[in-house]
Parts: structure tokens; C-alpha cells; sequence
């Protein structure tokens, strides 16, 4: 048999090739096309379009207000200048919150809604999930941004001071919801119950985490599951920056960072794993 | 089913297919390619936990230890009955699927048109779709804007292509993808049962790119069904049997094995020749009438001919189509034809009768020739009755211009121009 150079994939269900790395880098194309198509399509035939992504966080927001902050008196310590808006103090932790919540769900569904895509076509499947998670990022940033406005309004400036710390948060949220949707994306496609049980899980998992309250509630058992928690860490980490102007403590950064990596790497390796057989299991 | 048959390719001890331009740039190695056929294909957690195990699977070999080069600028068919593994073997080639044993290596840049469009969003516009499908058959968006006239033009959609995809017809659909496929510029192209598509106009239009391809030194690997296209189209072709390479070699030579092969109740006729279909409506006698209405073996080129198919049909069969399809000794088709071709197929036909072909003149040249006749359905998919070599006759000389050469007359006519009469 002739030897031939050029392109080969070799017979064993892969060990995580190397090569998915180099081919997913050279896929920039691909990749931006696919966030394009999610963004494009995301809001089409409703009547309020883009407005939506807007909506709905100030929908929860004033929810939660009403909920937590009239009927439950929760009372967050004052931020920046004497700043005591509780929606602002909510939004600072909802908004990463939010955006973790949506990557990670539109990450899991990419698969079997692209099933066509995938058995007709070849492609670095891991674009899938990390475009649906950088479709969700978009909407974020203009969130963000927003959210950043509206607390200089109130007299928050050190918001704007804080923009590259915050910016580095969202982008730990961004590996740590890429690394999970990849390990949660792969096993939805062999059990379906996966993205059901997601729902009831973030649930939980957002009434776990110091979101909706103010961590200083928190004693005994709630304080010990909520330092196990890294969405703690994020979320504090957050408001820190925007709503108390100042740096989030390094035992707090550091376990963001470990978490998000972490997770990443064990949601990359299963996923290479798994890529090959993808097309036949969906 | 004999698998000793199978590869190695040519096993008559002919050495493989001498390569017309050297390079291999598509080639598959032992490859093999196991699907589990689940025996309780529900994918919940609970069944999972139940049964302690995932799930009941039997291993199922699509592909089994196949081994095949594809030389530079070639042409490469496979065929195969369902299930035999051709679509699963472009897959492969296609890295959709990755084999379980064995390898596979495609030199240069692939495209591939498994299925037209497959990657269009309805919600999107026509030309956010071309740079969306551009991009996943790898190509850049400068180069995609480059050639988004050209796609659009071959693809005739017009102003269509700022509407949304799902506005689109059928007809459309496909050929946008087609053009965004073919557009690509691919080194090679692999291709699954698409040739099919679109009007009449754009089928010519996909031939001619296909022909603009192949001369331009690019390498096809297509799977077809339909065997006259595959005897056109490829230089040499590959018969899948049950996962495994059955026959390799010259497209005439493995269509025909294959052919003889695949119809299981296919029976000799009284003179020995193949015959096979589903039998209730029959060609029953097929002859040859010279002039005067005589029946002939023999006829003179250039004489008026008429050939008679007699059939034989118990239940009313709907939009039967006859067809028949002149050969050479050699087994070369010189012509094969239809009625559907010609639009003389009635709504419906029952009972006995015969159908009368009439050639005036008849532009065969003096040789001897077999025919085959079929009786089809309209979709010329399901036979129901096909006679090979029902018939051989002589041709011979003809009255007039007995001086020609090869097969054929082809009745042109000539003029010398006098451009000192024209004066």
C-alpha cells in the first residue's frame, strides 16, 4: 500500500486529539458565521426582536426587587458613594448570572439542533457549543454595558475604573460556561434527561448562590455549601468591582480561576473523546 | 451472498487499474466501520440505570476491510445496493464518520455534496446562508464575497436571495446549495445521489460544471444509483456488496456484474440470456421489421425499420415506460433509450399488445448488434420486466453511402460553399 501524505484520521475512537485545538483555531470563519446564524436567528418573527434580550432582565430584575427587597426586606450593605439601589446591587451578580444560565443551556441544545448540520457536513463539532456560548456573550456585553450607564447614573463612577476587572470575570465565566456546556452538551446526547434536569439544577444552584440575597445572611450549612460553590466567588467577585468599587479578594479571584479552568479541561478532554461518534449517537 | 468474491480488486489476477495521472489523492486503507444497532433505542437516564448498563447494542459492519486508491483527476463511482456502505464509505472520506479499523486520506480540500443545503437556516436570508454554508465547506469570507456573484448566478435565484431561505422552493433550496458547493472550488469533490436535481435546465448546468471539473484535473468520488449516469460520468467504479468492495475496475465491466448480480428472481429466457423484474407485466416477444413489415434479423442501413415489443400485462399498470437500448458485440451502448424520453407513455396499459419503435432511416452501421428492452415504471425504478440481449440482428449494407465508418450514421448533410458562383 502506498503511503499518502495529507489530511488522515487515524481508526481508534480518538485519544483527545492534539489537532482539535489547531482545528477549531483555524475555523475562525466558521466560528463567527455560526455566533452570526444564532444571533440572526435568535429573535426573528417576534415583533419586539432584539428587545427581548432587554426585557427580560429588567423583567426578573423588578420581580426579584419586589420579591426580596419590599416583601422579604433583604438589605444589602451600601455600595459606591452611599449607592442603595437594589436592583442595581441584584443586577450586578444577575446579569454574569444570567449569561452563565443561557451559554450553558444553548450550549447543551446546540448538538441536537444542528443534527442535520453534523451529519452532512464536517466540521470541528466544539464550534457548536462555543458559538452558542459566544452568541449568549454578545447579548451580555450590551447588558453589561447597560448595567454600567445606569450605575454611573446613580453615582457609581468607579464602575467605569473597575471595566478591566470586570471584563476579565466575564471572561472567566466564559471558559467556565464553555467547559461545562462541552461536558453537558456531550452527555445530553446520550441522555436526553440531561437538559431537563439542567432547569431544576440552576434553579437550586442560583438560590445557592448569593445572587438574589446578600452573602452575610448565610450561616452554618448554607455558609458552607455557599463557599464550595465558585458561582459565590464570581458573583461577589462582580459586585465588588461594579457595585462596591473594590477589588475582589485573591482567595475569591483565585477559586473563580480554578473552577473555570477546571472545568474547561475536563469539558474540552470529554468532548474530543466523544466528538467521533457524535454523528452516530444523535 | 459469496464474500470470497471480494476484494482484493480485480481477483482475476489483473493488476489494479493502471493510473492515468500518478498521484493518489484519495485512499482508504483496511477501512472498517462498526454502527451499534440498538435493540431499545430510548436514550433516558432512567432506562440506562434499569438496565445497569446503557444500552443493549448489537455491532453492525457497514464497512468491512475496504481498500481502494483514487488517482488525481479521476472520476470514481461507487455503487451498491441500500445498505451496501457506498454512503457510509463518502462519509468516511468525508471524516462525517471516523472508520473503527483502518484509514482514510483525502489530499487537498474536499467538497462534499451529501446533501444540498443541508446547512441553511430557514429563518435566515438567502445570502447570509451562501456565507454561513461557504464557511463551513472552509471557505473564507473574502473569497466567499469574491465569488457570492458567481453563486448566485448559477444558482439563477435572482432577487431571491434576500428572502429567507424557507420562502424558497424546492427547486431553489437545492440549487443554491449546489452552486455554494460546487463554487468552492474544491481539489475533490465527493458527491451522494444529488446529480438528480433541479429543472432540466439546471441538470445541464451541473453537467457542464462537472465536465468543466473533470477537465480541469479535479477528482470526483460519487455514489449513485442510477447507472447510466455512473457509466457517463466515471472512469472507474467501485460495487459495494454488505460492507465490502465487491468488484473494482472499468465502469462497463462492474455495472454489468453488479446489475446481473442484484436481482435475486433474475432467471435465463429460453436462449440463455439474463432476464429479470417483478413479473407482472412482461415484454413477451420483442422483433424486428424491415420495410414491407417482414420480420427480420437482418436489415440494410439507411432502410426504414421498425422494432416491435410485444407485453403481457395481467393487473392495469399506471405510466408504463418501455425501454430499449441498442449494444455492440462488445457490450459498448451505443444508444438506450425510453418512452418516457420520447413523452409517449400512456396513463394506463393492460392486457397484450405491442409497442412499435420506428427508425427512418435506420443510422446503424453494418455490424451485428444486441438489444435489451425494458419494462419500467414511471420513475424507471422498479423493472418489471428487463430482457438483456433479447434480440441480436445484422446490419448490413446499406443502398446508399455504404462507405461510412464506426457504429453510427449520423445523417449530416454537407454544402460546399462556391464563392465564385456567388460572385
Amino acid at each position: 500500500m502506498t503511503a499518502v501524505a495529507g489530511e488522515e484520521h487515524p481508526a481508534k475512537p480518538s485519544p483527545p486529539r492534539r489537532s482539535a485545538w489547531r482545528e477549531v483555531r483555524n475555523s475562525r470563519e466558521l466560528f463567527a458565521n455560526l455566533t452570526l446564524r444564532e444571533l440572526r436567528s435568535k429573535y426573528k418573527r417576534s415583533w419586539l426582536g432584539w428587545g427581548w434580550s432587554m426585557v427580560n432582565p429588567l423583567a426578573y430584575t423588578a420581580i426579584y426587587t419586589i420579591v426580596f427587597h419590599f416583601v422579604l426586606r433583604a438589605k444589602p450593605t451600601p455600595g459606591v458613594n452611599g449607592l442603595s439601589v437594589f436592583a442595581l446591587w441584584l443586577l450586578c451578580a444577575m446579569l454574569p448570572w444570567n449569561f452563565f444560565q443561557t451559554a450553558v443551556n444553548a450550549a447543551i441544545g446546540s448538538l441536537p439542533a444542528n443534527d442535520n448540520l453534523i451529519k452532512k457536513s464536517y466540521f470541528p463539532r466544539q464550534l457548536l457549543p462555543i458559538s452558542s456560548v459566544s452568541a449568549a456573550l454578545v447579548s451580555h456585553f450590551i447588558e453589561m454595558a447597560l448595567l454600567v450607564l445606569a450605575l454611573a447614573a446613580f453615582g457609581d463612577y468607579q464602575a467605569f475604573i473597575f471595566l478591566p476587572m470586570t471584563f476579565l470575570l466575564i471572561m472567566l465565566m466564559v471558559v467556565f460556561a464553555t467547559g461545562l456546556g462541552l461536558l453537558l452538551a456531550v452527555a445530553n446526547v446520550y441522555f436526553r434527561d440531561v437538559q431537563y434536569f439542567m432547569t431544576i439544577f440552576f434553579l437550586a444552584w442560583l438560590y445557592l448562590t448569593p445572587i438574589v440575597y446578600p452573602p452575610t445572611v448565610l450561616h452554618g450549612t448554607a455558609l458552607f455549601v455557599s463557599k464550595l460553590n465558585p458561582m459565590t466567588d464570581a458573583t461577589i467577585a462582580f459586585r465588588d468591582g461594579l457595585y462596591y468599587g473594590t477589588l475582589p479578594g485573591l482567595y475569591g479571584l483565585g477559586a473563580v480561576i480554578a473552577a473555570a479552568a477546571i472545568t474547561f479541561a475536563i469539558g474540552w478532554t470529554v468532548f474530543a473523546r466523544h466528538e467521533a461518534r457524535l454523528v452516530e449517537e444523535l | 451472498m459469496s464474500l470470497d468474491a471480494a476484494i482484493p480488486p480485480d481477483g482475476d489476477g489483473e493488476p489494479d487499474e493502471p493510473s492515468e495521472s500518478g498521484r493518489v489523492v484519495v485512499s482508504a486503507e483496511g477501512v472498517s466501520k462498526k454502527f451499534r444497532l440498538f435493540k431499545e433505542r430510548n436514550q433516558t437516564l432512567k432506562a440506562a440505570v434499569l438496565r445497569g448498563h446503557r444500552l443493549v447494542a448489537d455491532d453492525f459492519w457497514a464497512l468491512r476491510d475496504v481498500s481502494f486508491d483514487v488517482h488525481e483527476g479521476e472520476t470514481f463511482g461507487l455503487i451498491g445496493e441500500n445498505g451496501s456502505g457506498k454512503s457510509t464509505m463518502l462519509k468516511c472520506l468525508t471524516k462525517i464518520l471516523r472508520p473503527d479499523e483502518g484509514r482514510v486520506a483525502v489530499e487537498g480540500k474536499i467538497s462534499a455534496l451529501l446533501e444540498l443545503g443541508a446547512g441553511f437556516h430557514p429563518e435566515l436570508t438567502g445570502r447570509e446562508n451562501v456565507f454561513l454554508n461557504g464557511a463551513i465547506l472552509g471557505l473564507g469570507q473574502k473569497e466567499l464575497r469574491r465569488r457570492f456573484d458567481d453563486i448566485v448566478d448559477f444558482a439563477g435565484i435572482g432577487a431571491f436571495i434576500d428572502e429567507p431561505v424557507k420562502n424558497y422552493s424546492s427547486g431553489m433550496y437545492i440549487r443554491l446549495g449546489f452552486s455554494v458547493a460546487i463554487n468552492v472550488d474544491p481539489d475533490v469533490l465527493l458527491v451522494d445521489e444529488v446529480l438528480a436535481v433541479g429543472d432540466e435546465a439546471f441538470q445541464r448546468k451541473c453537467n457542464e460544471k462537472f465536465a468543466d471539473l473533470r477537465s480541469q484535473g479535479k477528482t470526483i468520488v460519487l455514489v449513485s444509483h442510477g447507472m447510466g449516469g455512473v457509466q457517463n460520468l466515471c472512469d472507474r467504479v467501485a460495487w459495494f456488496e454488505h460492507g465490502r468492495l465487491k468488484k473494482i475496475g472499468e465502469p462497463r465491466e462492474v455495472i454489468e456484474a453488479y446489475v446481473g448480480n442484484v436481482h435475486v428472481d433474475r432467471s435465463l429466457d429460453s436462449e440463455g440470456h439474463h432476464r429479470w423484474g417483478s413479473g407482472e407485466a412482461r415484454v413477451s416477444r420483442v422483433e424486428l421489421l424491415d420495410h414491407r413489415g417482414q420480420r427480420t434479423t437482418q436489415v440494410h442501413s439507411g432502410d426504414p425499420v421498425t422494432l416491435r415489443i410485444h407485453y403481457d400485462i395481467d393487473e392495469p399498470i399506471e405510466r408504463p415506460v418501455f425501454g430499449i437500448a441498442f449494444h455492440t458485440l462488445e457490450g459498448f451502448l451505443l444508444n438506450g433509450t425510453n418512452s418516457r424520453e420520447a413523452h409517449c407513455v400512456p396513463e394506463k396499459l393492460t392486457g397484450r399488445g405491442h409497442v412499435d419503435i420506428r427508425f427512418n432511416p435506420f443510422r446503424l452501421l453494418p455490424a451485428t448488434y444486441d438489444i435489451h428492452v425494458a419494462l419500467v415504471d414511471y420513475s424507471l425504478l422498479h423493472q418489471y420486466d428487463y430482457r438483456q440481449n433479447v434480440l441480436r440482428f445484422d446490419v448490413v449494407r446499406g443502398h446508399t453511402r455504404s462507405g461510412e465508418a464506426g457504429w453510427v450514421s449520423l445523417g449530416e448533410v454537407w454544402q460546399i460553399g462556391d464563392l465564385t458562383s456567388e460572385a
